[in-house]
């Protein structure tokens, strides 16, 4: 069997594993935060590696589609009070914008070189971005909005009472709508995830692998390069959405600071390239390694720090103010020693060692 | 006669001001192997390129069967049965050799739209790729990454691609080109195995003297882009024109 695809899969599952019982392995309020924040992130780099990784599309679009999604929410929640009917047509309006965006870039463009799609697809960001923060009326412009969501997500509701009217708590965990919002948030993400994973082993899945290998031979052999690519391209854009409106009803904030942002977007790249490009498992792995950093570098700092107080000069580098020099110089790391990222890398490596 | 499976009339096409390929017009029929010869750079591939789909003429049609397939996308025209190989390997490199045939089967079969099922679930198209496995005698190698297998077997492949899209017409561009002595003969024999199906019509730019009077029904000869010769083997070999620009030389070559 293949030593390297299983490792990086057994990795991954232990991950899910770690978030599906999140709420109770780790009782406080920011680390559940992180543990929802990496479940919606696996969704949008695992439906961006479907373009990048899988097809060899490269987009700038792909913030602006979650943005879509959870703006669709927002709006619908700020603007007809709280509820699921609000959710309902959020959700919808943001994947039909969505869909009719991605398949008006898709045709108009993907005929056109990589390199001036990826120029196209930054101009639509960029004037969705701008829209966002402009249009206050309807998106409460550059501070973005809060809103109420459904009685079941709110922080008071209890899920299961006891006799004396109190909430039932199982294994110190409050059964609260905080936990019944983590898991709506996580089975979304799961099942967005799982679906993907049918697509790349599908033979729509092998199409994309063949029209990132050679463009030209499988056009040659029969299939409409073009029709393909917008198809995937719909179908990671739609996939972004519903990640974002999964991540507007947890934030219970939708501005453009969270979802729109080109950080984001970055955030995004250095994911799948961390993870691996074209291994779904990757994002997994890409997307849980770079938002631990992103909560957790500092705090190990302050530790580190503290630890070395003594010594010369290294209490000074150590600074958690200095995070973000370390991060870079992790990412220069990782991509020295896992250049096709981490699953890619191990895959490549273990694979090769077993079928030699 | 029969029908032509495939015909050209007038084709010509300019790239500013060079014409590389001048008013062909040829009738192609099943059952025929014609051989397309002619020095560098006199059209051959051009002219493939333009009935492949892969350039469009400045002037003139491309009937295939009747149907004018002049203006049509390379993956309309495969769906019209037109099938071709390349000169250069023309792979998909970091796929396994069983996918890159499983890929060529599920396209004419309209399975590439599935997105849903899994590809090993689909026994019927893995059955028929396993059988152009062993057409070509790939079998051994099926699951090695077809950009990790020896030069040879990259043609081999490249043929059994061709085969697997079951056109009505194969092209083939040099399809020896670069082989050793040794693995020559496999593809060859392939070819021959496809025309002796007398219901395929079979395109050949081949330079290998010994090749084209192995398999030739049929030579023509592009020369400047210019229809020159048109025949059978024997006549077209002979003549004295066709000698003076090409053959003359090739012939003492080989």
């Amino acid at each position: 069997m293949k030593k390297g695809t299983l490792t990086v899969k057994a990795a991954a599952l232990v991950i899910w594993a770690l978030l599906l019982f999140a709420p109770f392995l780790f009782q406080d309020v920011r680390q559940i935060e992180v543990a929802a924040r990496i479940a919606v992130f696996i969704v949008l780099v695992a439906s961006y590696d479907l373009l990048i990784g899988y097809t060899g599309i490269v987009s700038f679009a792909h913030t602006m589609f979650f943005g879509v999604g959870a703006y669709g929410v927002a709006i619908a929640l700020k603007h007809m009070g709280a509820g699921w009917g609000p959710v309902l047509l959020g959700t919808a309006g943001g994947v039909v914008v969505t869909a009719l965006l991605a398949v008006a870039i898709g045709l108009l463009s993907l005929r056109v070189k990589a390199i001036f799609f990826a120029m196209i697809t930054l101009a639509a960001a960029s004037v969705v971005l701008v829209l966002a923060s402009q249009l206050s009326g309807i998106t409460g412009g550059e501070d973005g909005m809060t809103y109420k969501v459904p009685e079941l997500f709110k922080p008071a509701t209890k899920l299961f009472t006891d006799e004396a009217g109190k909430v039932v708590r199982l294994w110190g965990v409050q059964m609260n709508g905080k936990l019944a919002a983590y898991y709506f948030v996580f089975v979304i993400a799961a099942v967005l995830f799982w679906a993907m994973l049918r697509i790349v082993g599908s033979p729509l899945g092998t199409v994309l692998k063949a029209i990132r290998e050679n463009e030209g031979r499988a056009e040659g052999i029969g299939y409409r390069v073009v029709a393909y690519r917008t198809a995937v391209f719909v179908i990671a854009a739609v996939t972004a959405a519903l990640a974002g409106s999964a991540y507007a009803l947890w934030l219970k904030y939708t501005g453009p600071e969270t979802v729109l942002s080109f950080g984001i977007m970055i955030d995004i790249l250095l994911m799948v390239v961390i993870g691996g490009m074209g291994t779904m498992w990757g994002a997994v792995i890409g997307a849980t390694a770079l938002v631990m950093a992103q909560y957790y570098l500092r705090d190990l700092m302050e530790v580190a720090a503290g630890a070395t107080a003594e010594l010369p000069l290294l209490p000074e580098l150590l600074n958690p103010e200095r995070w973000l020099l370390w991060l870079g110089i992790i990412f220069i790391l990782l991509v020295y020693f896992f250049p096709a990222g981490i699953a890619g890398t191990i895959i490549d490596k273990g694979d090769r060692k077993a079928g030699a | 006669m029969s029908q032509p499976s495939l015909s050209t009339s007038g084709l010509t096409i300019r790239f500013g001001g060079h014409t590389a390929v001048n008013d062909v017009t040829v009738d192609f029929r099943p059952g025929e192997l014609t051989v397309i010869v002619g020095p560098n750079g006199a059209g051959k591939t051009t002219f493939f390129n333009m009935i492949s789909g892969q350039l469009l003429p400045t002037a003139g049609t491309v009937l295939k069967d009747g149907i004018d397939i002049t203006r049509m996308a390379p993956s309309a025209r495969a769906k019209h049965g037109i099938g071709r190989a390349f000169q250069l390997t023309n792979l998909f490199p970091r796929l396994s050799v069983l996918e890159n045939i499983r890929l060529a089967v599920q396209a004419q079969s309209g399975d590439g739209w599935r997105f849903f099922t899994r590809v090993g679930r689909l026994t019927e198209l893995t059955a028929r790729a396993e059988r152009y496995l062993e057409a070509t005698r790939l079998e051994a190698v099926a699951h090695r990454e077809a950009a990790l297998l020896p030069h040879g077997d990259q043609r081999k492949l490249e043929v059994a691609l061709l085969m697997a899209m079951e056109p009505d017409i194969y092209m083939f561009d040099e399809p020896t080109a670069g082989m050793s002595l040794d693995h020559a003969p496999d593809v060859l024999e392939l070819i021959a195995g496809i025309k002796a199906d007398r219901s395929k019509t079979v395109l050949l730019v081949e330079h290998k003297m010994d090749v084209v009077r192995a398999l030739a029904d049929r030579i023509i000869v592009l020369h400047n882009g210019e229809l020159l010769a048109d025949g059978p083997p024997a006549e077209v070999m002979a003549s004295q024109i066709v000698r003076d620009v090409y053959l003359g030389h090739a012939g003492a070559a080989a």
